[in-house]
């Protein structure tokens, strides 16, 4: 057998067995990658390996702007942009509760690849949980003058108990469903959406069935002379500052905040055992991964986040029936995600913008740019359109608008930097100049583009990328990813 | 060792080289791959850049090193098959089959197609349950634990059709394989507690070693779809060290290789088990079985029919009528250059 001994090692101390040398086996020549996987390295891969290698401060100082400037949007009033039908600020305050809802639904769908129909259940029992919990017309009502809780911290008060709620109905779903795979699940899934609104509407003494529950709390803040209700109340229409505007705001804190946590489980053995559950299950379980317990987990946590979406429409209209929680819910909820691009958290954000503005923008709409159009008939037959855009997508985008790009290592960054380092080095590279010997004309090497796979960070970028900045910028084992 | 010319690195002398090439920051390897860099040339990282630790191959070693408690002394059985049975239905794929694998050795499984190989791997990693008989794991039964269990009471194993996470990076399924090790879940990743990181900054260092290790250290950033079919298979390897066996099955981890891959496999293994692990081998080719096993055991229509040294198995008559079937010239040359 062959054991080399470790003396011929040029005398490291080795503890253990012998460390003969490992093999370096030849690696494959160039032009591996198939043409049909090659990146496209068109304009949104450049944008993304820019945004890459920029330091965490350069990223905030481009970042903070861009969400200021969303959240600034409905009260700007750009003059294209802006609804003509219907309110923009309560446009974008559905936006914000649709990108909530994107948000969770990618864990489950995009992330751990588990197809849910029924999401708008969890949505229901969110709204439903803060409806019955406040709304006067309810036997449950906790909120003053029955209950004891104030009413104006009613909504701030019962929202981590809708969410609880809304969780531990992820849980009750999943632990016997979660053991059925693929369109099994789905069907499932599927009648679990119809019966959380079958029961709303039956369950007449505490939902109050058909009737709905009115008069559902909301935070009231900023009370002043003209609003009694403070700026939350749907009384708090006309002004730029409506109520919408408010929620919206609102919404995009949870947006954030869901962001942030959402991201850190994506970079941790979580986010990573969701990927290998999708990519191949049994494989993932046999690599010692208890997929059982993480398919529940993305459960349980996208049905919270859909549970924070179901209160902020509760609060916002203050009012819920059942016909509001229609199955055409769930597809419209899928569909953000599908066209957005499954697994990427920005990119189900910008579905759910699309789903839920361009309805709204041909609303009312009588002409565009000069052009007279019927406005009010594009946005009815909106689920024509959007059906018809899924299918063109499928035929040439099939990953969405915003492919997937997954980050699922916190540490080890520095090794992708330095991957596109190698790839990237221009003959003034400072250090590596040694390699500008062998380099051809750097024009050659500036086309890189993104080589193979990006991968969870940059791996080649344009002529002019910001290489050495990047790659100092980010070079330490703490970086993170964005 | 083996004097076959086409082996990659095999022994220390190459090993010295490696050493040395890698002491000036594998500028070869850059240099190799950047001249041509292209849209088509695959991404190719110099690990020893990033962390210059893992140019010293014994540390690399010493990182990868099995290092779990392990009840069995080395050379006593780790895992016993105690009468083994696997029926579906009318079929009889096991049939009472008994037989151990001892700790820190090479044990080969061979035999004809269909004779109950792949089952026998199949009922020990618990993707199927023994119908009779039981599978005793460094003194434990392995009676109704999950197959994800089973890999953290420290069996791993690669698959004969390779079953990566294709969309993840070489480096990314490393990871995964530690996965068995981590203690912290949800909580600890939602709030990034410390030791969290610690546990993922420590899965990230011990994966890039073991890619380094197998040899596919250079592709770590690639998309394992990309990486072409040695590399992915080595990468299975990895992602299966990085559950931190006890016992490592290789499902035909030499299939659809030339000669020299081969030989360079059986170098890999041979490291594995020298880095203090025991690994089970499934295998059809004989030269590689022959060379790189400390014992075989033979089975046919799912009985055990030999259980022996390399020699004397492949010399048994019973072996040769079964499954062998080759001239006695070719056996002799074989034997030849066998290791010792």
């Amino acid at each position: 057998m062959s054991t080399s001994t470790p003396a011929e090692n040029d005398g490291a101390p080795v503890p253990g067995p012998a460390a003969p040398a490992r093999p370096r086996p030849e690696l494959p020549p160039a032009g591996q990658t198939p043409v049909g996987q090659r990146p496209h390295g068109g304009a949104g891969d450049r944008l993304r390996l820019w945004w890459d290698a920029l330091a965490r401060p350069a990223q905030w100082a481009f970042g903070a702007p861009f969400v200021l400037f969303i959240a600034l949007l409905p009260i700007l009033n750009i003059p294209v942009l802006t609804t003509v039908g219907t309110n923009f600020g309560a446009v974008m305050a559905q936006f914000g509760m649709y990108a909530l809802i994107a948000i969770g639904l990618n864990v489950v769908v995009g992330q751990a690849g588990l197809l849910d129909l029924g999401y708008v259940g969890f949505y229901a029992i969110g709204a439903y949980t803060l409806a019955i919990l406040t709304s006067p017309d309810s036997p449950w009502n906790v909120t003053q003058p029955e209950g004891w809780l104030s009413d104006d911290w009613a909504w701030l008060a019962v929202l981590p108990v809708a969410v609880a709620i809304t969780a531990m109905s992820g849980l009750v779903l999943g632990s016997p469903t979660l053991r059925l795979r693929g369109d099994y699940l789905a069907i499932v899934t599927l009648g679990f959406g119809e019966i959380v609104r079958l029961l709303a509407d039956n369950l007449d003494e505490i939902t109050g069935g058909g009737q709905g529950l009115k008069s559902v709390a909301y935070p009231r803040l900023g009370v002043t002379e003209e609003l009694p209700n403070g700026v939350f109340s749907a009384g708090n229409v006309g002004s730029t500052l409506n109520s919408g505007v408010w929620w919206f705001w609102l919404s995009l804190v949870f947006i954030i905040i869901s962001l942030l946590l959402v991201g850190n489980l994506e970079r941790s053995r979580v986010g990573r055992a969701w990927v290998a559950i999708r990519e191949d299950e049994d494989a993932a379980e046999i690599m010692g991964v208890p997929t059982f317990k993480f398919k529940l987990w993305a459960f349980v946590i996208g049905a919270s986040i859909g549970g924070v979406s179901g209160a902020i429409y509760a609060g916002q209209v203050q009012f819920v029936i059942p016909t509001n929680f229609n199955i055409i819910n769930s597809v419209l909820f899928l569909c953000a995600v599908v066209l957005g691009g499954q697994g990427n958290k920005l990119g189900v954000i910008l579905g759910a913008f699309i789903i839920v503005y361009l309805p709204n923008f041909f609303l009312g709409r009588t002409s565009l740019f000069g052009i007279p159009i019927d406005g009010n008939a594009i946005a009815n037959y909106k689920y024509l359109f959007f059906g018809v855009a899924l299918m063109v997508l499928m035929i040439f985008r099939p990953q969405g608008l915003i492919p997937v790009r997954q980050k699922l290592l916190t540490y080890g960054r520095e090794l992708y930097v330095a991957a596109r380092r190698t790839l990237a080095k221009m003959p003034d590279g400072g250090p590596q100049a040694a390699y500008a010997t062998s380099a051809p004309a750097s024009g050659t090497v500036g086309t890189v583009g993104t080589p193979g796979s990006s991968g969870p960070a940059p791996t080649g970028h344009g002529p002019d990328g910001p290489d050495e900045n990047g790659a100092t910028g980010n070079d330490t084992t703490d970086g993170g990813n964005r | 060792m083996s004097n076959e010319p086409g082996g990659m690195g095999a022994g220390g002398d190459v090993g010295d080289a490696h050493l040395s090439l890698s002491a000036d920051a594998g500028e070869p390897m850059a240099e190799k791959y950047l001249p041509g860099a292209g849209l088509d040339e695959p991404v190719l990282v110099d690990v020893t850049e990033v962390r210059p630790e893992l140019a010293d191959a014994a540390l690399v070693d010493e990182i990868v090193a099995a290092d779990r408690e392990v009840l069995a002394e080395v050379g006593e059985p780790l895992l016993k098959m105690e009468d083994v049975s696997v029926v579906f239905g009318g079929l009889t794929a096991l049939d009472s089959v008994t037989f151990d694998i001892r700790r820190g050795e090479i044990l080969g499984l061979i035999g004809p197609n269909g004779a109950g190989k792949t089952t026998a791997f199949n009922a020990m990693t618990g993707v199927y349950r023994p119908t009779r008989g039981q599978v005793r794991f460094d003194g434990q039964v392995l009676g109704k634990a999950k197959r994800n269990q089973i890999t953290r009471l420290g069996i791993a194993r690669t698959f004969q059709n390779i079953r990566l996470f294709n969309e993840m990076t070489a480096l990314e399924n490393v990871v995964v394989g530690t996965d068995a090790r981590h203690r912290t879940s949800v909580p600890g990743a939602l709030l990034r507690t410390r030791r969290h990181r610690q546990e993922e900054r420590d899965a990230i260092d011990r994966s890039m070693a073991i890619l380094e290790f197998v040899g596919v250290g250079a592709r770590a950033t690639e998309k394992a779809r990309n990486l072409s079919y040695g590399e992915q298979r080595r990468l299975e390897i990895a992602r299966a060290l990085a559950t931190e066996p006890k016992l490592l099955c290789l499902d035909e981890p030499a299939a659809g290789f030339n000669p020299a891959e081969k030989e360079a496999l059986m170098d890999l293994i041979r490291h594995i088990r020298d880095d203090g692990y025991t690994v089970l081998l499934i295998e059809h080719d004989m030269r590689l079985v022959r060379g790189v096993t400390d014992r075989i055991v033979v089975l046919e229509f799912g009985k055990v029919i030999a259980d022996g040294s390399p020699e004397d198995v492949t010399s048994d008559p019973k072996v040769i009528a079964a499954y062998l079937g080759v001239p006695d010239e070719e056996l002799a040359e074989g034997d030849a250059d066998a290791p010792a």
